[in-house]
């Protein structure tokens, strides 16, 4: 065989992987929206489930999604974030802060029903917040925290070291450089990195499946010790716990579902493509 | 009459200074005195200390980890490195430039404002005035004039390098150290910041790494030759380029290595 033909060969048969790459996700896209799209309607979206889930909206799944999602925010970006800030500005290289980068990076390989059953262990007994959306919040940061960490931590290490070093001769203080420079630099990448967790805490079963979701709750929650409905959780119960459930409800939950978080990973794509142009180094 | 460098009384001096870097030694008893309202010239191969000995003098090495000192360094016979220093505070009254020019993220003006505004000065008035004398010293203001709204990034690299001592100069500092502050820059634009340090020298002590051997004879008043980590000889620079004493800067002023 001649080099030519070998190098043709060779682009088409990667050409192949990198379109099979492509196509799972258009074909999942693509068969939700059409089993899916005709269930959305204003009732859908707004309505409390009626005959066994079987009819009327997922109102309360869509609330308690965003809620535990909001909630987990709350918890994960102040410690994760200011955590990174240690790690990357302050922290010294001593057997202490590589165990904390150690301990990070197995954060993020435990599967995530381990979380779910940790959370129970500690969050809905121990300390007896009971199955509460305070209860998964708190489960679902802890999950999340590794990835912020390592998105931020490294966001904040891109920023140019000369900038620091200005800042100091500068007479500015350690904080003063985080606080003018470095943070408001490595923000874009903050923010990347903390949408991309928060998508993950959205879309997860396993760590809510103990600590807060209801099976069925045909109302909004009340406070933070109430029990809530969650999308991925909803849609797990109404695919393979309920006999009967027409297709399209099951279809329109999964596509409200990845609707929100798609949405989320658009607008992380946007923020970082926009700093990225106005970057000035 | 002019009056001779070596006269001024010493603004710093630098005490038997030995320094390593992970036990590696950088700079082997080093003692040298720094006169006020002058250049002085740190000049010698590469890895024979000058930058090192350079930020001492503002402390700025306190960042890097792993070195060990000995000795003192006295600002206006203070030592410097004496427990309970404010080294914030010391670091406003020594200003550096680096061997890159490295604007800030953000416009002309808010690159000179860098400093003042760190130490927390609000007053616009004053902070205009600061911005006028600053470029103004830095030889900068009429080039930037009407651009002081512009990103830093769009000034030429040696309008950037000038920015960057206007930046230094607008802490109002007494000293003024520059390590290799032309080595990105083109003759003419090294011109214009030489020229920019004979001006200074009048209200400022500065020091200076330069960037090639002719530079160190073009501005020295006083000059240090630094071999090795070890202060081989210094005096005036038109005693030291001309005649010099020790054998090894003769070799290295006439080009015989380096």
């Amino acid at each position: 065989m001649d080099r030519q033909l070998k190098q043709k060969l060779g682009f088409v048969l990667l050409g192949v992987m990198a379109m099979i790459v492509v196509l799972p996700i258009l074909f999942v896209i693509g068969s939700i929206v059409a089993l899916g799209a005709r269930a959305i309607n204003w009732e859908f979206l707004t309505a409390m489930p009626r005959d066994g889930m079987k009819a009327g909206g997922i109102l309360p799944a869509i609330v308690g999604t965003l809620i535990l999602t909001s909630g987990t925010a709350l918890v994960a970006i102040p410690i994760g974030v200011g955590g990174a800030i240690y790690l990357s500005e302050y922290a010294r290289d001593t057997w202490l802060t590589r165990a904390i980068r150690l301990a990070i990076i197995n954060l993020a390989g435990i599967p995530s029903v381990v979380y779910g059953l940790f959370g129970l262990g500690l969050f809905v007994l121990f300390l007896q917040f009971g199955t509460s959306i305070l209860a998964g919040c708190l489960t679902l940061a802890i999950m999340t925290l590794p990835i912020i960490v390592s998105a931020a931590e490294e966001a904040l290490r891109a920023v140019p070291v000369e900038f620091r070093t200005v800042i100091i001769s500068l007479g500015g203080t350690r904080w003063q450089s985080v606080r003018y420079i470095v943070l408001p630099q490595a923000l874009p990448g903050i923010i990347t990195g903390i949408i991309l967790g928060l998508l993950r805490a959205a879309g997860e079963t396993a760590p809510i499946l103990f600590t807060v979701a209801a099976f069925f709750l045909p109302r909004l929650p009340h406070s933070i010790f109430d029990q809530t409905m969650a999308l991925p959780y909803h849609l797990y119960v109404i695919s393979t716990q309920v006999p009967g459930m027409p297709l399209h409800i099951q279809h329109g939950t999964a596509l409200v579902l990845l609707t929100l978080v798609l949405s989320m990973n658009l607008v992380a794509s946007l923020i970082r493509s926009y700093y990225r142009r106005r970057r000035q180094w | 009459m002019v009056k001779m460098p070596g006269q001024n009384p010493p603004k710093i001096r630098i005490e038997n200074v030995s320094y390593s870097y992970d036990g590696k030694p950088a700079l082997r008893d080093v003692t040298l005195d720094i006169p006020a309202n002058a250049i002085t010239v740190l000049f010698g191969p590469a890895g024979g200390g000058k930058t090192t000995l350079l930020r001492l003098i503002n402390r700025l090495n306190d960042l890097v980890e792993g070195t060990r000192m000995s000795g003192r360094v006295l600002l206006d016979g203070k030592d410097i490195y004496a427990p309970g220093t404010d080294v914030v505070a010391l670091r406003r009254r020594i200003g550096m430039v680096f061997a890159l020019p490295l604007p800030l993220p953000g416009t002309v003006r808010e690159n000179v404002l860098y400093g003042p505004k760190l130490a927390g000065l609000r007053d616009q008035a004053r902070l205009d005035e600061i911005l006028f004398n600053s470029l103004q010293q830095a030889a900068l203001w009429d080039e930037v004039k009407d651009r002081l709204d512009d990103p830093a990034t769009t000034l030429s690299g040696g309008q950037q390098q000038r920015l960057c001592i206007a930046r230094s100069l607008a802490l109002e500092p007494e000293v003024l150290l520059l390590d290799e502050p032309t080595s990105g820059l083109d003759p003419i634009s090294t011109g214009k910041v030489e020229e920019s340090l004979f001006r200074l020298k009048h209200n400022y002590t500065i020091v200076i790494v330069p960037h090639s051997i002719q530079q160190a004879a073009r501005v020295a008043d006083m000059a240090a030759f630094l071999l090795m980590g070890e202060l081989v000889e210094c005096g005036p620079g038109s005693e030291i380029f001309v005649r010099p004493r020790d054998r090894r800067t003769e070799d290295y002023v006439t080009g015989r290595f380096g």
